[in-house]
C-alpha cells in the first residue's frame, strides 16, 4: 500500500478521490501517535508535504482577512506577520506541544483531529473562522461552529480536505490563555480566546477543553454587550469582568477526568474569561 | 584511613576534580550503546501481553492465533517456565506469567510473551492471543487490608509487613501538640531510557548472555537463573547502557521474559518497552498515608512523636518491607527525639506494584514530618528556621530506634548555610510571562501572583539496612603497563565509572585508567541504589587499587633498592620519603603483572526487634532546602522560583557531578510537589504516558543555589557520603510549605493540584 | 504527476524508498508503512543516536532536523520523509570531531545518563543557529520540548550559555 505524494492541490483532489479511504498526513503529530501507541494500522496515506499551496498564507487587506494554508506549521504563526495580524493565534500556537511539535503541527491537523483540547480551535471559534475545504464536488466554506460537531468529529465529507482557514483581521484586542499544570508543553485543562472588536463594540469568547466541542459563551457575550460599552476608549468596571467570568463559567460543560475536575475547569475558564476581558481594556 | 587519597593534590582527573566522564564523548555523539541500542544478527523482537484487569481469574489462554501470523517465532506463557514460577527481591511472590486458574493481581500483569520478526508483528501476535478472564472486584483500599475485611488476594496474605517503633517514655504529653494526616501520591521514576534487554542464547542451549539495563546485575542473574532452572554460572549478564534508573531497575521487569523467549526460540531476542508499557512494567514510589502527632514543650522542643504510616505496596512485594522500615525509622526527621510510638504498615492491594524510588520511604516520612514542623513553628511562635535549629539532631544523639547517631550530623549547619543564601529578588511587575505561573499559557500577569517561602530538612540513611551485607567487589589489574579496573557496579548515569577512574588515578598515580566491561564476571557490587555506590563500590575500587599499589611498591622497592616502608604516591611518581628518590609510576608499572580483587563491606547492622529497636542503618546524610514559589491563587498554578540548599556530603569528589546530582534530585522532588502522579482509579492507571504523567520541563526548573557542607565522614572509605537521594527528599515539603505560606491552606497532600489551591 | 510510493505492510515486499540522511542516500527495503523515521534511522540505517522515550512527541529524545526544522522523528512517517534532508546527531560533527555544543555539554556537566543528550544536542544546535544570543528564558522555552530526568537542566543551561558566549567571542 502506498504513500501518495501529490504535488499540488489538483493532484491532491484527484488522488483523494481515487483513494477515498486514504488518510491525509501533514505534520503527523497526531496521526503517528495513533500508529505508535494506539494500534492504528496505516494503509493508504496521502502526504501533504509537497503540496506547496497548503503551506502558504496570504492577506487580503481589502477584505481585512488573512488566509492560512492547512499545512502551515504552528512555528510560522508564533512570530512575524501572522502574529502581528492575529496575535491570539500566535499565543495559541506558542502553547501547542513543544517547539518540535510546532515545527510540524498544523491548523489542518487540529481541524482534522477536532479534539476539544486542540489549542488553536478556540481562536478559530472566537474569530469566526471560515474553513475552506475542497472535495470531489468542489470547494465550500464552512463556519467553524459548523465544522466541529463533536469530540473528535468534524463535518468533512468523504474525500474532502481542509485547504485553508480564513480569519478576519480585527480592529481591537484579542488574546488567548491556556491552563495546564506545567509551564510549557502541556495539554490544556481549560483554555479561552477572547476577541474584542472595538469598531463593532462586541466581544466574542470561545472555550477549549470544557465541553465536547469548542464552546462559544454566547449568553455571556450578549450580557456583556448589554452591560458595558466595548468600543474604543471605554472603561471596564471590575465587577462587570467578574460577572462576565461567572457567566462564562456557567456556559462551560466540563467533565471530570484524569487531567482535572469539572469543577476546576469551570472555575478556571471563568477566571480566564475575567482576566482576558480585563486585559482587553488595559 | 583515607589519608593516602586525601593527601594527594588536585591533578586533573583525580578525586576532588571535575574529571571527564569516560562515557561522555559517546553520549554526546549518539554512539553510546544503551540497552535499547543492542542488536544481534538473526535477532527477534519480543513483546509482552498484559492483563487489562487489576484482579481477575484466568480461565483460559489460547495462543494459537498468534502462531498463525507470519513472522511469529515463539509464544510463551506460564506453562513454558522451566524453573521457579515466581520472582521478587525480598519475597519471590510475583509470577513470571499469570497462569491459567490463577489470578492476575494488577492491571498490566504479564500473561504471555511473543517473539517475532518485527515489533509490529509482535503487536499483531499479542492481539491474536485469546485470554478469557473472570473479572473480580479489586482490593484497592489499604485500610481494608489492615482491618482484614479485604479478600486475601495472594496466598502470602495482604500484609507485607507490620512494624512498630515503641521508644522511650511514651507517656509524655507535650504542652504543644500538632497533628495532621498527610498523603503522598504515586510517583514514577520516569527514567528516559526505557526498559530493554537483549538475550543471546548459547548455541548448545545450555546458557545465555544478556545485555540489560539494570541497577544490580548479580541479583538479576540470580532471579533469572532460578526461573530458567539454569546454573548462575551459565548466564553472563552485561550492563547495557542505562538511561537513568532512580529505583525502577532494582526489580525484574523484562529480564526473565527475554531470557525465556531466547531459550525457547534459540535466537537472540530483544524486548524494548515503550513508555506506556514502562508504566506497567516497573514498580513505582509507594503512595502513602501518614498520620503524625508531635508533642513539644512550651519552647517548641519536640518531646514525643506519634505516627501511623500506611504504604500501599500494590500487588507484589518488591521492596515494600524495606521501604516501610525506612519510612518509620525516619519519622523523627533530622531532629532530636527519643520518645515515639510509630505504627507502620505495608500492604498488598490490586494497585500497581510499588518498590524502590530515590528516597525509598524517606520521601514519604519527610513530607509528613516537615509539614508537622511548619505547624509546630506556628504553635510555638517560632520561625521555620528557629524551630528547626532548636530541634536539630547532632552526632551522638539517641534516635527513636535506639541507634546512636554516629555519622557526621551537621544539621544546624545545613540550615544556617541554606538560610544565608540570598533570596531571589521579588517578582518584577514586568517579568517575562514565561517565568511566572502558567508560563507560556499566558494565564496570569505578575499582579495575579503571590510569593511564598518554605523550608524542608531531611535525614537519609545510606546503604542497605537491617543486617544486610550489601558488599561490593572490584578488581584492579596492572598489566602491560596499563591499569584496568573491573566491577559490576551499574553505571546508571550517576557517574560511577568516572569516579572509579578518579580513585584509581589518585591511589595509583596514573593518568590513564581503563575500565573493563561491567558484567557478572567479577563479584557483586550490590545495587546502584540507597546512595551507596560511592561509598561501597568506591570503597571496593579504592581497596583493590591499594592492594595493587602494595604489590607495586614491593616490586619497585626491590627493583630500585628503595625503602619499601617509606614509599608513597606523589602526583604521578612513587617517592621514597627517606631518600627523596623518585620513580615515575608509568615507568614502574612497565612489565609488572598485578591482579587484585577486593571486597568492601560496611559495618554490620542488625534487625530491629518487635518494638523497632536496633542498630538497623549504616550511616546517614542530611540536607536542608528552602523553596521560593510564586502562586497564582485564583488558578492554583505554581512556579518554583528558587531552591536554596546546603547538603552534607562528607567530601565533594567531583564538583560538577555533585552539582548535577543536587539539581537533578531537586527537579524530581519538585515534580512530586506539584505535578507528578500516577493516577490510579479502581486499580487502573489512568495516565500511562508523557502527555498525562507530567515531568518538569526546562521552564519548570528553578534556579538552584547550593552549598556543600564538607565535613569528612570518618566511617566512609573516601570520606564522602552518598549524595544521590537527599536532594529529592526535603525539597518536596519545602515547596509544599512555600505554597502553604502563599495560599494559607493546610494542603496535606502532594502533588498539590491546582484545584487544591484555588477551589 | 504524483509519485506513487509503495511501502509494503508485509515483510516479503520488495518495494523500497530512499532517505537522505546526513548527506547520504540510504535505501529502505521491505519496511512497514507504519514505521516512524525514528525506527528506520535506528533499526534499519544503523543510526541509533536519536532515542525513543515516549513515541508521542512529549520528550524530544528523538529530535532530528528535517529540512532545517527540528522535529520529533518518532512522529515522522519514514516513508513520508523522502525528498527531505535529514540531519541526525551523528551528522553534526565533521569526521567524528566534537562540535562546540557537544564539547560544552561535557565541560559543563550537561550529561548524566545521556539518554536525552543526543536530542538536546540537536535541539541546541538548531536553537543557536536560529537565535545565536538567546536569553536564559529563551533557552528554557526553546528547549522545553526536551525532557531531562537526570540533570534538572541546570548544567544544560550552563552549556548553552557557554556555547553562545564562545560563538559571540569568536565572531
Amino acid at each position: 500500500m502506498p504513500v501518495l505524494i501529490p504535488r499540488n492541490v489538483d493532484e491532491l483532489v484527484e488522488v483523494f478521490q481515487e483513494h477515498p479511504q486514504a488518510k491525509l498526513l501533514a505534520g503527523g503529530t497526531d496521526y503517528m501517535v495513533e500508529v505508535n501507541l494506539h494500534g492504528r494500522k496505516p494503509e493508504t496515506m496521502i502526504s501533504l508535504r509537497q503540496v506547496k499551496e497548503l503551506t502558504e498564507w496570504s492577506v487580503r487587506p481589502s477584505q481585512s482577512r488573512i488566509t492560512i494554508g492547512a499545512a502551515v506549521p504552528y512555528a510560522d504563526m508564533e512570530h512575524g506577520e501572522i502574529a502581528r495580524l492575529v496575535p491570539a493565534l500566535a499565543q495559541a500556537a506558542r502553547t501547542v506541544g513543544s517547539p518540535q511539535i510546532r515545527a510540524a503541527g498544523t491548523l489542518g491537523g487540529n481541524l482534522g483531529t477536532c479534539s476539544p483540547a486542540g489549542d488553536s480551535l478556540p481562536v478559530l471559534a472566537a474569530l469566526g473562522a471560515m474553513i475552506h475545504v475542497i472535495g470531489p464536488d468542489g470547494n465550500r466554506d464552512i463556519d467553524f461552529v459548523d465544522f466541529m460537531v463533536g469530540v473528535k468529529k468534524n463535518s468533512l465529507k468523504p474525500s474532502e480536505f481542509v485547504h485553508s482557514v480564513s480569519l478576519p483581521i480585527i480592529e481591537g484586542w484579542q488574546g488567548y490563555a491556556k491552563v495546564g499544570t506545567r509551564n510549557a508543553m502541556v495539554i490544556s485543562t481549560a483554555s479561552a480566546c477572547l476577541v474584542r472588536d472595538i469598531d463593532e463594540g462586541i466581544v466574542t469568547i470561545a472555550l477549549g477543553s470544557v465541553g465536547p466541542t469548542i464552546i462559544r459563551a454566547r449568553d455571556a457575550e450578549a450580557w456583556l454587550t448589554k452591560s458595558t460599552s466595548l468600543r474604543a476608549g471605554a472603561d471596564l468596571n471590575p465587577a462587570v469582568a467578574q460577572e462576565f467570568g461567572r457567566r462564562v463559567a456557567l456556559e462551560s460543560r466540563p467533565i471530570d477526568d484524569h487531567r482535572s475536575t469539572a469543577d476546576y475547569r469551570r472555575h478556571a475558564v471563568g477566571v480566564l474569561a475575567q482576566r482576558l476581558l480585563t486585559r482587553s481594556f488595559s | 584511613m583515607s589519608s593516602t587519597v586525601a593527601s594527594t593534590g588536585t591533578r586533573h582527573g583525580t578525586l576532588g576534580t571535575s574529571a571527564s566522564r569516560p562515557d561522555g564523548v559517546a553520549k554526546v555523539q549518539g554512539g553510546f550503546a544503551f540497552s535499547s541500542d543492542m542488536w544481534a544478527d538473526n535477532m527477534l523482537w519480543g513483546a509482552t501481553l498484559r492483563s487489562p484487569h487489576p484482579y481477575a481469574r484466568i480461565t483460559s489462554i489460547d495462543v494459537s492465533g498468534a502462531y498463525e501470523i507470519d513472522g511469529v517465532s515463539t509464544v510463551i506463557t506460564a506453562a513454558d517456565v522451566p524453573g521457579k514460577l515466581t520472582y521478587g527481591l525480598i519475597m519471590q511472590d510475583q509470577p513470571v506469567f499469570a497462569a491459567i486458574g490463577d489470578t492476575v493481581r494488577y492491571s498490566g500483569e504479564p500473561v504471555a510473551a511473543v517473539a517475532a520478526d518485527h515489533p509490529e508483528t509482535c503487536q499483531r501476535a499479542l492481539a491474536a492471543i485469546k485470554v478469557i478472564y473472570e473479572v473480580l472486584t479489586p482490593v484497592t483500599d489499604p485500610e481494608d487490608c489492615i482491618s482484614g475485611v479485604a479478600e486475601q488476594i495472594h496466598p502470602d496474605g495482604n500484609i507485607f509487613r507490620h512494624q512498630r517503633i515503641i521508644s522511650g517514655d511514651t507517656s509524655i504529653v507535650g504542652a504543644i501538640q500538632v497533628e495532621g494526616t498527610y498523603e503522598i501520591g504515586m510517583q514514577d521514576q520516569a527514567f528516559l531510557g526505557l526498559e530493554s534487554a537483549l538475550a543471546v542464547p548459547d548455541s548448545g542451549g545450555h546458557g545465555l548472555e544478556m545485555y540489560v539495563a539494570t541497577q544490580w546485575l548479580h541479583e538479576d542473574r540470580k532471579q533469572i537463573a532460578d526461573c530458567l532452572n539454569m546454573p548462575e554460572e551459565n548466564i553472563r549478564l552485561v550492563l547495557g547502557g542505562v538511561g537513568g534508573a532512580f529505583g525502577a531497575r532494582e526489580d525484574i521487569s523484562l529480564q526473565v521474559h527475554t531470557a525465556l523467549l531466547a531459550m525457547k526460540s534459540g535466537r537472540p531476542v530483544r524486548i524494548s518497552y515503550g513508555r506506556e508499557e514502562s508504566f506497567y512494567g516497573h514498580v513505582h514510589r509507594h503512595p502513602a498515608k501518614i498520620w503524625m502527632k508531635h508533642h513539644a514543650d512550651t519552647n517548641g522542643k519536640i518531646v514525643k512523636i506519634e505516627a501511623r504510616m500506611v504504604f500501599d505496596g500494590g500487588a507484589y512485594c518488591s521492596t515494600s518491607p524495606a521501604v516501610l522500615v525506612n519510612g518509620i525509622t525516619h519519622t523523627q526527621g533530622p531532629y532530636k527525639c527519643e520518645n515515639a510510638i510509630v505504627d507502620g504498615w505495608a500492604v498488598r492491594t490490586n494497585n500497581p506494584p510499588c518498590g524502590a524510588m530515590r528516597g525509598f520511604g524517606v520521601v514519604q516520612a519527610c513530607f509528613a514530618h516537615e509539614s508537622q514542623m511548619e505547624k509546630l513553628a506556628v504553635a510555638a511562635g517560632l520561625s521555620p528556621v528557629e524551630i528547626r535549629l532548636l530541634n536539630a539532631m547532632e552526632t551522638g544523639d539517641r534516635m527513636i530506634t535506639g541507634q546512636i547517631m554516629d555519622s557526621v550530623a551537621p544539621v544546624a549547619q545545613c540550615i544556617r548555610e541554606t538560610d544565608a543564601i540570598p533570596l531571589p529578588p521579588p517578582m518584577s511587575q514586568d517579568a517575562d510571562l514565561r517565568t511566572i505561573p502558567g508560563g507560556t499559557g499566558l494565564t496570569a500577569l505578575p499582579s495575579n501572583i503571590k510569593r511564598g517561602v518554605g523550608w524542608g530538612v531531611s535525614i537519609k540513611n545510606l546503604m542497605y539496612s537491617e543486617g544486610f551485607d550489601d558488599y561490593s567487589t572490584a578488581r584492579c589489574r596492572i598489566s602491560e603497563g596499563v591499569v584496568t579496573i573491573k566491577f559490576a557496579t551499574s553505571e546508571v548515569g550517576q557517574g560511577f565509572t568516572m569516579l572509579a577512574q578518579q580513585i584509581a588515578r589518585t591511589v595509583l598515580g596514573v593518568d590513564d585508567v581503563f575500565l573493563d566491561t561491567i558484567d557478572t564476571q567479577v563479584g557483586s557490587a550490590g545495587s546502584t541504589s540507597a546512595s551507596r555506590q560511592t561509598w561501597m563500590s568506591g570503597g571496593a575500587v579504592q581497596a583493590a587499587c591499594r592492594a595493587a599499589l602494595e604489590q607495586l611498591f614491593d616490586h619497585v622497592a626491590t627493583k630500585n633498592s628503595m625503602n619499601r616502608a617509606e614509599l608513597e604516591i606523589e602526583g604521578t611518581d612513587i617517592v621514597d620519603r627517606l631518600t627523596g628518590q623518585r620513580v615515575a609510576v608509568l615507568a614502574a608499572i612497565d612489565g609488572v603483572d598485578i591482579d587484585c580483587t577486593e571486597e568492601y563491606h560496611h559495618p554490620a547492622t542488625e534487625d530491629m526487634d518487635e518494638n523497632g529497636q536496633g542498630n538497623c542503618h549504616v550511616a546517614y546524610a542530611f540536607v536542608a532546602h528552602r523553596a521560593v514559589v510564586d502562586v497564582d491563587l485564583e488558578l492554583g498554578l505554581v512556579k518554583v522560583v528558587q531552591i536554596a540548599t546546603a547538603q552534607d556530603v562528607g567530601r565533594v569528589l567531583n564538583p560538577l557531578s555533585a552539582m548535577g546530582q543536587v539539581e537533578g534530585g531537586i527537579a524530581q522532588g519538585l515534580g512530586l510537589a506539584v505535578m507528578e502522579e500516577i493516577i490510579v482509579k479502581d486499580g487502573k492507571v489512568r495516565n500511562p504516558s508523557f502527555t498525562d504523567y507530567l515531568l518538569p520541563t526546562f521552564l519548570d526548573a528553578p534556579t538552584v543555589e547550593m552549598v556543600f557542607i564538607e565535613e569528612h565522614e570518618p566511617k566512609s572509605p573516601l570520606g564522602a557520603k552518598g549524595i544521590g537521594e537527599p536532594p529529592c527528599i526535603s525539597v518536596t515539603p519545602a515547596i509544599a510549605n512555600a505554597i502553604r505560606q502563599a495560599v494559607g491552606r493546610e494542603l496535606p497532600r502532594v502533588p498539590i493540584r491546582p484545584y487544591d489551591i484555588c477551589l | 504527476m504524483s509519485i506513487n510510493l509503495p511501502v509494503s505492510g508485509a515483510a516479503q515486499s520488495h518495494e523500497m524508498y530512499s532517505l537522505r540522511v546526513n548527506g547520504q542516500l540510504h535505501e529502505v527495503k521491505d519496511a512497514w508503512i507504519g514505521e516512524s523515521l525514528l525506527y528506520v534511522l535506528r533499526e534499519r540505517l544503523g543510526l541509533p543516536g536519536a532515542k525513543g522515550a515516549c513515541e508521542q512527541g512529549e520528550c524530544g529524545s528523538c529530535t532530528v532536523i528535517v529540512d532545517s526544522k527540528a522535529v520529533c522523528s518518532c512522529l515522522v512517517m519514514a516513508a513520508d520523509a523522502v525528498e527531505t534532508e535529514i540531519l541526525t546527531v551523528e551528522g553534526l560533527g565533521p569526521d567524528g570531531a566534537l562540535t562546540d555544543v557537544q564539547s560544552a555539554f561535557l565541560s559543563e556537566g550537561g550529561v548524566q545518563c545521556g539518554f536525552c543528550t543526543p536530542g538536546f544536542i540537536v535541539a541546541v544546535h538548531h536553537l543557536l543557529e536560529n537565535n545565536p544570543h538567546p536569553t536564559d528564558d529563551e533557552i528554557r522555552e526553546s528547549l522545553s520540548g526536551n525532557i531531562c530526568r537526570c540533570t534538572g537542566y541546570g548544567r544544560i543551561l550552563e552549556a548553552v550559555r557557554t556555547v553562545a558566549d564562545q560563538r559571540r567571542k569568536n565572531s
